[in-house]
């Protein structure tokens, strides 16, 4: 990892996975899931330059997608950036889900589910460009 | 005498376009990666599976004879299409990737010495630059950029510089996949010839929409796929000089390409055989026939007249998106690419997804291009002469609003 500090963001403490359930099932059609998706990202600050480098990088997306993790006292604090706004968005829903969690609820949360509550299920897709289910398996793959 | 080109008599005869797709009729704008299969064609590979299955060449009854006999007529369709010489001169491969391949490693490997250059142009697809690298690598010669302008047309001035003896290979689309550019193909064979290079035209996206003349474009290489052309994937062609397909080594052994096998030696068959090693695709002959003929039946002038009426209606629908840019627009093309700044590409196509509309984003295999431009993917319409003032207008509104949503 880098010496810098990774940024804080609201999601997973703030805005939980709970929350986010909440609001998406509120929504009412693509269109305002996609808004609400979008919005979400709005929330979430940048990744400073520091981290944005090869190492950090999520492969198998059509964006560019950065994930970064610091862990203390076995928790994990994620933060991911993207240049894609609809990326930006659904990592924060992935943020929400693992944030300061230890290995063991990292391994025990059911994503599908969750993306399913969300009507989201198609983005985890492996055929999808998103890039989804490649930062949701560097994840998994931290906490193993 | 063809009839006038009537949309809404050619959009019936695609099943595939009659769906659904995220709740909304499908607006399919990407005929340029895969374009819809005509009812005919469907028909003639279910009815050759359903009563001419035979293999070709080989055997002595009569269902063989007549799969040969249907399969020898339809490389004289491509052969007529085309307006080559002889019909030897037309070898089937599985597509326009193959066929490329297969001239780089028989012509090419053969041909080339330490020091020798390929010119490929900037403006290219990686299946007619990638071939070119490896024989390069196995040859000792060198691949040879030809740059681009801004405006996304061949530098010209550049390609007659680079000219010269070392030259052996030119590799040039007839029209490019990503602004639809059409190359000056006429232009470049003449100059080629002049210092004895052969010219490998990679027909892909031109084949789909200009009446091809070999002869004319003095190409000595000429390839392109079935599935751009309305036929099934899995089939394509590559057209040859027969004087440069002659003398060329086999590529790929096997059964029907050999005249006599024997342990001391083995002797190969004459063209094409020579280079369709194995059982061919039959039903993908026979239906890139169909689609070649039913092509010819319509009003191919008025099909494009049709389509270049869309393309404008599109650009001028969308002009006014903030921050939209069109990528070398080129006055004759069936496609376009544009950007809008400060969005990413993946998240428009996205959101034009969810409202039916399919289109391709991204760098449509065409790296070198867009490193050149410097984008990282365009969002790129494809028409075909299957779509409608309907679909444009989707397709108008559904970037408006996928716009306004980012």
């Amino acid at each position: 990892m880098t010496d810098a500090t990774l940024p804080q963001h609201p999601f997973g403490t703030e805005i939980t996975a709970n929350d986010i359930v909440e609001q998406m099932q509120a929504a009412n059609g693509w269109e305002d899931r996609y808004r609400t998706v979008i919005q979400l990202g709005k929330k979430l600050p940048a990744l400073p330059e520091t981290f944005k480098h090869e190492e950090l990088k999520v492969s198998g997306c059509e964006s560019q997608v950065w994930l970064a993790h610091d862990k203390q006292d076995g928790q994990f604090h994620f933060m991911a950036d993207s240049d894609s706004r609809i990326v930006r968005g659904l990592i924060t829903l992935v943020l929400a889900a693992y944030e300061g969690k230890n290995a063991e609820e990292i391994r025990a949360f059911d994503i599908d589910t969750y993306f399913e509550q969300l009507g989201l299920i198609a983005h985890l897709s492996p055929s999808r460009g998103n890039g989804l289910k490649a930062i949701v398996e560097q994840i998994k793959t931290l906490a193993n | 005498m063809t009839a006038q080109f009537d949309i809404n008599q050619v959009y019936q005869q695609f099943p595939a376009l009659q769906q659904n797709c995220n709740g909304q009729p499908l607006v399919y704008l990407d005929s340029a990666a895969t374009a819809q299969k005509p009812l005919a064609v469907i028909e003639t590979i279910q009815q050759y599976y359903s009563g001419h299955n035979a293999n070709v060449h080989r055997g002595s009854h009569s269902l063989t004879a007549s799969a040969t006999a249907k399969f020898e007529q339809a490389r004289q369709t491509v052969q007529q299409f085309i307006h080559a010489q002889h019909s030897c001169e037309i070898i089937w491969t599985r597509g326009a990737t193959e066929a490329l391949n297969l001239i780089a490693q028989t012509y090419a490997r053969q041909t080339l010495q330490p020091g020798d250059e390929i010119l490929v142009s900037e403006l290219e697809h990686h299946a007619n630059i990638v071939p070119w690298q490896i024989v390069a690598e196995q040859t000792g010669a060198n691949v040879v950029k030809i740059p681009m302008l801004p405006d996304c047309t061949l530098d010209m001035d550049a390609f007659h510089q680079l000219l010269t003896n070392k030259t052996k290979i030119v590799a040039i689309a007839h029209i490019t996949n990503v602004t639809g550019t059409r190359n000056p193909i006429e232009a470049i064979t003449t100059a080629a010839h002049h210092y004895n290079a052969v010219v490998v035209v990679d027909g892909a996206q031109g084949i789909v929409h200009e009446t091809v003349d070999v002869q004319t474009l003095d190409a000595d290489f000429y390839v392109f796929s079935g599935h751009k052309l309305y036929a099934p994937a899995g089939i394509g062609v590559l057209y040859g000089k027969k004087a440069l397909l002659e003398v060329m080594p086999p590529w790929h052994g096997g059964g029907k390409m050999v005249e006599k096998v024997s342990f001391s030696g083995t002797t190969f068959s004459a063209l094409p055989g020579k280079f369709e090693a194995g059982t061919p695709n039959v039903a993908g002959s026979l239906a890139l026939a169909t689609a070649i003929e039913w092509l010819e039946s319509l009003d191919r002038h008025g099909a494009e007249q049709h389509i270049a009426q869309l393309r404008q209606k599109a650009i001028e629908g969308i002009s006014e998106i903030d921050d939209l840019r069109i990528i070398g627009l080129q006055e004759h093309a069936s496609l376009f690419s544009f950007v809008v700044d400060g969005v990413h590409h993946q998240d428009i196509a996205t959101l034009l997804d969810q409202q039916g509309i399919a289109l391709r984003a991204g760098h449509h295999c065409a790296h070198p291009m867009l490193d050149a431009l410097g984008l990282t993917g365009t969002l790129r319409v494809s028409l075909a002469l299957y779509n409608t003032e309907q679909d444009v207008e989707r397709f108008i509104a559904a970037l408006h609003k996928a716009c306004s949503l980012l």
